[in-house]
């Protein structure tokens, strides 16, 4: 803020209907906002996110030449974007606004002290008031977007992403590291609810990829090297030890998941029959299931527990698995008993509720177990068992006799995922998979721009989710491409040439790396880079960083403002 | 608390906009109650809170200031959280020194589907700073000695040295440096706590002499420290261009702060 020109600050302040206005006195809140230090302009509205109270809004800001907004109402999380667009239309630079949250953060957390929720109130429009006559234009640099992706991992879902990548009109680059296409379904035999080949129908999605021209296909291939950003990703890849370098605009993780291995639980890798519901689903692929005269399942082994080297997370996919091998088995050998230990049954949704009742009609057994108790397998002799599990139904010990037990374990995250999190600085969550920006607001975009994810590499799913998401994820990226420009991030980092000294903290710390040393040896900002987290401006030991929109300054303001007066 | 009806903490917190805020948001829509006490300001992250930020508010007569990120390996920024978490535990050493109790800083982690988490921790630390009291330099007749030390950890925490040393803590503790060396943790954080001693002594020395030139004996009494360490950071102040000798005062040098650069 020039120094010549005072700050003309507007301040609304919403009833929200009863929501702020039933418990802040907002007429108070408004002639106390009138006193504050630079505030040209107050006033109270019923809804100031209405189309009256934006125009009033924008007519205020006109008329009286106001310099910057408050707007005091709910969450800068929702409405923000909506009174930003306000300003614009207005004249107003949209950083030119603040919001003070005196809804979620104060009327509906006191509604039982009106009066200390209104000296509240108060209070935060002071500093959000305080923090506003400090604010500054910013602009968000342009630039172009390369009409190309790269998508990795060659499963199902990032065939399906490819495939509707190129149907837009993009060209595509897949790259996988097997040789062959198809990933964890070419180890599937039948798939759910359907009961058709996995092979069936992962060819048809193969001849998709290889019949299109716009499909570039990098097979025995890893990502070794991914520098740039959204618009301008600078990819290395190796393949088979030789490096090729491509461009793209765009990047889709569909690198998938790997299925647990639960050694030393139920006796797994001690004894042959004890297998996974994978190995289970190979070896009938194969025609190779030798007729089992009773088989046992158990349900959420090394999923939903706290224990070490276990997953919290539910795996999605494992019940109606078993469902449809115990219908398959019984199907194959009636004879064979087939009996599924589970902790919950959740075949979920449409389709696979009734997929469960079909078995129990064909004498699938289910018994239910407690997670506290769970079942005991005992080796009598060579393929031969003994299961003991407590029936928490009928409340009483069962005994069964096994000669084949198939565990349903979780999808986990892949080794190289790892890698690929640090290498596209994309974050991965507590439970080791890719981890969205948003969970409900963004749930196929990264918080890094240009960078997508889809299928298990995200989180456990069937195989029609995992190409809903894909097909998803390629429409989010389709978006900036189809733009061809777009506009980054204001909120980033300036770095002060005069006090750096060049002693590359700052580079350390970047999640991004986004900073880089000059030819003078002097740190510089790539501003498509930086996403504006100011771990750097923190942390600078010569305090010659500066953030746009969170300077010091305007935090300190807006933070001693709630100090100052009564 | 009944003893303290009168009293109303005022505790600032920050929240980043990814986890904190949005739980401290659910909080809301969930229409948990908490006490009025707490003024949020929201920052992108929570590793934007310079240790400078909280020492200021301290300064301002703050009787509590929170922190409040992602949990670890939720942060949005990647390990934004891991680096406030360093800045936090020095600036916890840095308040032992003043006076001032630690306990009236606080880091913790919500995310934003623990509104319940927010409340429960926004209620508890408002009951913790009530059982504490006032802050000593709050209001009209702040404690002098208190505010100078404050002063003197801003200015320990602006500077270089810890700076660094913080910023790199994860690096040499955890990646190791140039070198490949790892220093393990123990080794570190007995080395912050000489840093941040020396650090603070050293700035509070140039905030006693910039008012007067003092001798070492007078500085001993007014650090509590005894006159050889004294004469020591002095030693390390003159080094730095911190500090130079006033005058002789019969055979008793008297010293002087220098205006650093």
């Amino acid at each position: 803020m020039s120094k010549e020109k005072q700050p003309k600050i507007g301040v609304f302040v919403c009833h929200c209907g009863v929501n702020i206005g039933a418990v802040v006195n907002v007429p108070e809140v408004v002639e106390y906002a009138k006193t504050l230090p630079n505030v040209a302009y107050a006033e109270g509205n019923l809804y100031t996110c209405s189309s009256e109270g934006l125009s009033k809004m924008k007519e205020a800001i006109k008329k009286y030449g106001l310099t910057q907004v408050v707007v005091a109402s709910c969450t800068p999380r929702t409405h923000e974007p909506l009174f930003r667009g306000a300003c614009e239309e207005a004249g107003l630079n949209k950083y030119l606004f603040h919001m003070a949250n005196i809804r979620e953060h104060c009327s509906w957390v006191h509604p039982k002290e009106q009066e200390k929720a209104t000296q509240k109130a108060k209070e935060i429009v002071r500093m959000a008031a305080a923090k506003a006559a400090l604010l500054e234009p910013q602009t968000e640099p342009e630039i172009d977007v390369l009409p190309s992706a790269l998508v990795i991992g060659g499963g199902i879902s990032g065939m399906s992403a490819a495939i509707s990548l190129a149907h837009q009109g993009f060209s595509v680059h897949i790259v996988e590291k097997k040789d062959v296409l198809g990933g964890k379904l070419n180890e599937l035999h039948k798939l759910y609810p359907v009961n058709k080949q996995s092979s069936e129908v992962v060819e048809e999605f193969i001849q998709a990829v290889k019949s299109n021209p716009k499909i570039t296909l990098h097979t025995s291939s890893t990502v070794k090297n991914v520098d740039g950003f959204i618009g301008n990703f600078k990819v290395t890849l190796d393949q088979n030890g030789k490096e090729k370098a491509i461009d793209v605009g765009t990047v889709i993780l569909a690198t998938g998941a790997e299925v647990l291995e639960p050694n030393g639980k139920y006796c797994y890798g001690e004894d042959p029959n004890v297998i996974t519901q994978f190995e289970l689903e190979r070896v009938m692929k194969e025609g190779k299931l030798k007729k089992p005269k009773n088989v046992v399942m158990i349900q959420c082994v090394g999923a939903r527990e706290d224990k070490e080297g276990g997953r919290n997370y539910c795996s999605r996919i494992c019940c109606a698995m078993a469902v449809k091998n115990a219908l398959e088995i019984r199907e194959l050998y009636p004879d064979s008993e087939v009996t599924v230990l589970y902790r919950d049954m959740q075949t979920y949704g449409k389709d696979f509720e009734e997929y469960y009742q079909k078995a129990r009609e064909q004498f699938v057994q289910f018994i239910r177990f407690d997670a506290e108790n769970p079942p005991e397998v005992i080796i009598k002799s060579k393929g031969e068992y003994s299961v003991r599990v407590e029936d928490i139904l009928i409340n009483d010990t069962v005994d069964l006799d096994a000669d084949l037990i198939v565990l349903s374990t979780p999808l986990v995250q892949t080794e190289e995922a790892k890698e690929l999190s640090k290498m596209l600085k994309v974050p991965l969550g507590a439970d080791g998979f890719f981890l969205e920006a948003h969970v409900k607001l963004r749930p196929v975009d990264f918080a890094t721009e240009g960078i997508f994810v889809c299928g298990t590499a995200h989180s456990p799913k069937t195989i029609s989710e995992s190409i809903a998401q894909a097909y998803a994820a390629a429409s989010r990226a389709g978006i900036p491409m189809a733009l061809k420009r777009v506009r980054t991030e204001a909120i980033t980092s300036i770095i002060d040439e005069d006090l750096c000294t060049g002693c590359g903290t700052c580079i350390k710390l970047c999640p991004y790396s986004a900073i880089r040393k000059n030819e003078r040896g002097i740190a510089t900002v790539n501003d498509v880079l930086c996403k504006g987290c100011g771990v750097c401006a923190a942390s600078c030991p010569e305090k010659a960083i500066t953030m746009r929109h969170f300077s010091d300054k305007q935090v300190l303001a807006e933070a001693t403002a709630a100090l100052g007066g009564a | 608390m009944t003893e303290r009806s009168g009293f109303e903490p005022k505790i600032i917190g920050f929240l980043c906009n990814w986890c904190s805020y949005a739980g401290a948001d659910l909080a809301g829509v969930s229409r948990m109650q908490y006490p009025t006490n707490i003024r949020v300001v929201r920052v992108m992250c929570s590793g934007r809170i310079d240790p400078i930020i909280p020492l200021e508010v301290f300064m301002k007569g703050a009787d509590g200031v929170i922190v409040l990120g992602c949990h670890p390996a939720d942060c949005h920024y990647v390990e934004g959280n891991l680096y406030e978490e360093k800045k936090i535990e020095m600036l916890k050493k840095l308040l032992a020194l003043t006076g001032l109790q630690p306990e009236r800083l606080r880091l913790d982690w919500v995310s934003a589907s623990e509104g319940q988490r927010f409340a429960r921790i926004v209620t508890e630390f408002t009951e913790k700073i009530r059982e504490l009291g006032p802050s000593p330099v709050r209001g009209k007749n702040p404690n002098k000695e208190i505010l100078k030390n404050l002063e003197a950890a801003r200015n320990a925490a602006s500077d270089f040295r810890l700076r660094v040393l913080v910023g790199r803590e994860r690096e040499l503790t955890e990646k190791g440096n140039v070198y490949h060396e790892k220093i393990p943790l123990e080794q570190f954080d007995s080395l912050l706590d000489e840093v941040v001693e020396a650090e603070f002594m050293q700035q509070k020395i140039h905030l006693l002499t910039h008012t007067e030139p003092l001798s070492v004996k007078a500085l001993a009494e007014a650090t509590g420290l005894e006159p050889a360490a004294v004469l020591k950071q002095i030693v390390n102040m003159r080094r730095r261009n911190m500090i130079t000798v006033d005058r002789i005062k019969g055979t008793t040098p008297l010293y002087r702060a220098l205006e650093v650069a």
